[in-house]
């Protein structure tokens, strides 16, 4: 049985059709890449997934129960956590309150129940996350508006990852990295899969689809349009299936 | 690959900035300084009329009710909005609080009205105060108005209802015991206008930097989306802000009420551009996400000081507001230097 499953999700923006009835499904401890064109509908999908956006219809299935997220929360609380396209970080606060953003560590006893936030610890932990990532800072203390597009992108890696106990989507989160940061992220992505999470990549980088995962799905004009499993994922089969092709669900 | 490429050694510079490394990379600091030489100068022009301690008492006290409003406006300022409504938030809800003690007292006449009166008044006037700002909270983060428009909505309503109240005129009975109490009282040679308008600034600040409320304001100012997809309730943390603000501005209508003795009606006109001013200058940033409340302490202290000097120093009254936008407008184009050069990484 799949970890998470959407079956038909469509959504429409105005007279946008981004999805036109897609369906997805990624088990525990695999790494699934999505991929498509631009404009395929793959940031779409995964906002609906993540409870970022509502489909128009369609189902969502976690651990064989049909749920709804009304909202990135309501997914967070059952372990699914998202690295999105645009970051979704606060430019002008320092890492590591980008990282415990929304789960601030309170202080102990009444200082903590006036609402008063234990920063040193906080301080601490995200320093020891970063260095698990490889995440490279010069400093803990600048707003992450200054870091580098791709400090910016590891933070929100290692936000994501820091959380996730079942699923983490990823969209596109090494379109900004450099050769080193790229190696480690994709490092991450394996150890997170090897610790029994399901990891979803949104890439346009097909070599790196061929190194981490271990299935694709391929989203086209906002459907999917094939699955593809480690024996077929060479180039040829993968730009086939996003360009129209290669289709393998036209019937279904 | 070889293993050395991904050495994860510590790449994180874990070690505190040194704080004399922050403090002069603080916008803070610069205007403190700029500040300080104001009263030096002023100091040195006319050490007989301006370094004394009357003077220094008049300025702290003539900026206790600004400076009130102004705690309120850095939280707003902060989350990326605005409130044009505090001056006349402030007089309505003096209005109200004004006449609730009228009205509990004999004969209409609440100059020799008690303590039970006065706090009831205390009560009434931010009540008032807290329900306009609700109102504002509600249109601005339920029904998706943008606080410019609500808040000028507010601006010229909140005053109508005001005169509405009185019929126009302003209540002149305000219990003698607040005017010597609150208006004019001292403990220690320090006015007890200026010790409330304190601890107010000193609530705001730990508010603000070291709270859980404080860290989503500067979130929602600098990323709403982002501060809703990790959770944060933005709708829920905007209303209270503005209630928050509303809140702030009763009490400073009450400070008003105890040291002018009457509701000052057409008092108050300026009151929002004056707070704005003031946060503009103390480094608060008008996109939001940054800020700080000793930042809008000074703010509100180089126009107060420069008003006090000129007179001090026989300088026509009228270069005052040209001088204050002179260091209004460069301390936003100081802003816009600073994140040009950020987003342009
Ligand atoms: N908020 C929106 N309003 C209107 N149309 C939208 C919105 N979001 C997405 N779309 C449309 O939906 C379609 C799919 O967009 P989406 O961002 O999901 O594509 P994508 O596969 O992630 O592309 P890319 O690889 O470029 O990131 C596009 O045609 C886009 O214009
Ligand atoms: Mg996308």
């Amino acid at each position: 049985m799949p970890l998470l499953e959407a079956h038909n999700i469509t959504k429409n923006y105005g007279s946008v059709e981004a999805l036109r009835g897609a369906s997805f499904s990624v088990d525990a401890g695999e790494v699934v890449a999505l991929i498509g064109d631009n404009g395929a509908g793959k940031s779409t999908l995964v906002k609906c997934l993540v409870g970022a956006e509502q489909p128009t219809s369609g189902e969502i299935v976690l651990d064989g129960k049909r749920v709804s997220f009304d909202s990135p929360t309501t997914a967070r609380r059952m372990g699914i956590e998202t690295v999105f396209q645009d970051l979704a970080v606060a430019p002008d606060l320092d890492p590591a309150a980008n990282l415990f953003l929304g789960r601030e560590i309170k202080r102990k006893g009444l200082l903590g129940a006036l609402g008063m936030l234990d920063k040193a610890e906080m301080r601490k932990q995200a320093a020891e996350r970063f260095t698990t990532f490889g995440v490279t800072l010069q400093s803990l203390d600048v707003p992450i508006g200054s870091l580098s597009g791709g400090q910016r992108q590891s933070v929100a890696v290692a936000r994501a990852v820091a959380w996730a106990s079942k699923v983490v989507f990823m969209d596109e989160p090494t379109a900004a990295l450099g050769v080193v940061q790229r190696e480690r992220v994709l490092e991450v992505i394996k150890r997170v899969r090897d610790n029994g999470i399901a990891v979803v990549l949104i890439t346009h980088n097909m070599p790196e689809v061929q190194a981490v995962a271990d299935r694709v799905e391929v989203l086209r004009l906002g459907k999917r349009v094939a699955r593809l499993t480690d024996a077929d994922m060479s180039l040829e089969n993968l730009v086939g299936a996003m360009t129209g092709a290669l289709n393998q669900e036209e019937a279904a | 690959m070889s293993q050395s490429t991904l050495d994860y050694e510590s790449t994180v510079n874990t070690e505190q900035q040194s704080l004399g490394k922050r403090l002069f990379s603080a916008n803070t600091l610069w205007t403190g300084l700029v500040l300080l030489v104001l009263y030096a100068v002023f100091s040195i022009m006319r050490p007989d009329a301006f370094l004394t301690l009357f003077t220094f008492q008049t300025l702290l006290i003539e900026a206790a009710v600004l400076l009130v409003l102004t705690v309120g406006m850095t939280f707003v300022i902060i989350t990326s909005g605005i409130d044009l409504s505090v001056g006349s938030v402030l007089v309505f809800a003096g209005v109200v609080g004004a006449q609730v003690m009228e009205g509990m007292s004999p004969g209409g006449d609440a100059t020799g009205a008690g303590a039970g009166v006065i706090a009831v008044g205390l009560l009434a006037t931010v009540a008032a105060g807290a329900a306009w700002g609700l109102l504002n909270g509600l249109l601005i983060a339920k029904a998706k108005i943008p606080p410019l428009i609500v808040t000028l909505g507010s601006f010229g309503a909140a005053l109508g209802a005001a005169q509405l109240l009185t019929g126009g005129s302003d209540v002149r009975t305000v219990p003698a015991q607040l005017r010597d109490w609150l208006g004019f009282g001292q403990t220690a040679g320090v006015p007890h206008m200026v010790i409330l308008a304190a601890v107010v600034a000193l609530h705001g600040a730990w508010l603000l930097r070291t709270t859980r409320f404080g860290r989503n304001n500067y979130a929602i100012g600098s990323n709403a989306e982002a501060a809703r997809r990790v959770g944060i309730n933005v709708t829920g943390h905007l209303v209270a802000t503005y209630a928050y603000v509303g809140a702030l501005a009763g009490l400073a209508g009450f400070m008003s009420l105890a040291y002018f003795g009457t509701t000052t009606i057409s008092g108050h006109s300026t009151d929002n551009l004056n707070a704005i001013a003031a946060v503009v200058i103390g480094g608060t940033s008008l996109f939001g996400g940054v800020g700080t409340v000793l930042g809008s302490v000074i703010g509100v202290f180089i126009p107060a000081v420069l008003t006090k000097g000129f007179v001090v120093i026989g300088v026509q009254p009228y270069w005052q507001p040209i001088a204050v936008s002179i260091v209004l407008v460069a301390a936003v184009w100081l802003d816009q230097v600073r994140r040009r050069a950020r987003n342009s990484r």
